[in-house]
């Protein structure tokens, strides 16, 4: 197995083995637990679900006590499934730690992005800003034109235009570890990642 | 950022020498040029102290043949073999980059006398 959820931490300066300084992202990496897990036979689909954090009973609805009770783990705070082949194996209440990364390993992180709230076409696709000059006046980042004239006489579907923005899922791949600390599930991920401090991140163990 | 800094406290050099904006060291730099390592001396004048923790940096200015060089250097950084604090500066300011624009007499700044 080698998927986990983890936590931002933030961002630190750490010094590579050959003294050069990367910018890395402090994550902790569970220790989570197996919560329920989906195989062909009843599913359809093999995955796993598991859980991370500790959560005070009080905090959790009925139904999901329940769920945490059946399976025979703490009341957890976040739960995501993971697809993956040969999940069906796995059993119910198995601990998930750090343990298993290394230094080198390559990753695939899915989080959360910063909420950037109403933004123009220029942050939110990267239009071009029009001129300052040369007779512009009122606009200087519309996007322009947002069609033709009597065919079709409407806006085409996904136009691009100004909305909200942020708060998608994002996932990046092929990111490094510098360092794993085990004893405290904390691994050190080169680079930054996805959405804000504190955030839950999806992370899983890419094939080299 | 205590916290995060707590995780890799060990990559914290313990025997560099406190030292602030104003002050006039000697760093020496270790310089890797194919397999071989030397020394290489940098002295001038700090202007600043910038940051905290493993990434904690400061800038340091030399007049070098007439031009001014800064370099920019994470105090933790391996490739500083050892920082020499040559003299103590007088400073108002916790960054003095108005020293960028002195030249000759006014580009001196007042040591601190200690002892008495």
């Amino acid at each position: 197995m080698d998927v986990i959820l983890g936590k931002k931490l933030g961002m630190a300066s750490f010094f590579g083995p050959a003294g050069r300084e990367f910018p890395v992202t402090i994550v902790q990496a569970g220790p989570c637990k197996v919560v329920q897990v989906k195989t062909i036979e009843k599913d359809k689909y093999e995955a796993i679900q598991i859980g991370f954090e500790n959560q005070k009973e009080s905090r959790v609805n009925k139904p999901l006590t329940g769920h945490f009770k059946k399976a025979g783990v703490e009341v957890q705070k976040h739960l995501r499934e993971f697809r993956f082949e040969g999940a069906g194996k796995i059993s119910v209440g198995t601990e998930v730690n750090a343990a298993m990364f290394h230094e080198g390993d390559n990753l695939l992180v899915a989080g959360i992005s910063k909420g950037k709230g109403f933004q123009g076409p220029v942050k939110r696709w990267g239009m071009k800003l029009q001129g300052k000059s040369h007779g512009t006046h009122e606009s200087k980042r519309g996007s322009g034109s947002i069609g033709q004239c009597t065919w079709p006489s409407r806006v085409w579907k996904g136009k691009k235009m100004a909305g909200r923005m942020g708060s998608d899922k994002v996932t990046i791949k092929n990111v490094e570890i510098l360092k794993v600390i085990p004893e405290k599930n904390i691994i050190f991920i080169k680079g930054s990642l996805p959405g804000a401090k504190n955030g839950i991140l999806k992370i899983r163990k890419m094939e080299a | 950022m205590d916290k995060l800094n707590s995780l890799h406290s060990e990559q914290i050099v313990t025997d560099r020498p406190d030292f602030h904006a104003g002050d006039t060291l000697d760093v020496h730099l270790r310089i890797v040029e194919g397999n071989k390592e030397r020394i290489q001396v940098f002295s001038g004048v700090v202007i600043q102290v910038k940051g905290t923790g493993v990434g904690k940096t400061f800038t340091i200015r030399k007049i070098s043949n007439g031009v001014g060089v800064e370099k920019i250097l994470p105090l933790n950084s391996p490739f500083i073999d050892k920082i020499v604090k040559v003299k103590e500066g007088k400073v108002r300011q916790a960054r003095i980059y108005y020293f960028r624009e002195r030249k000759g007499k006014s580009a001196r700044i007042k040591e601190v006398k200690k002892g008495k």
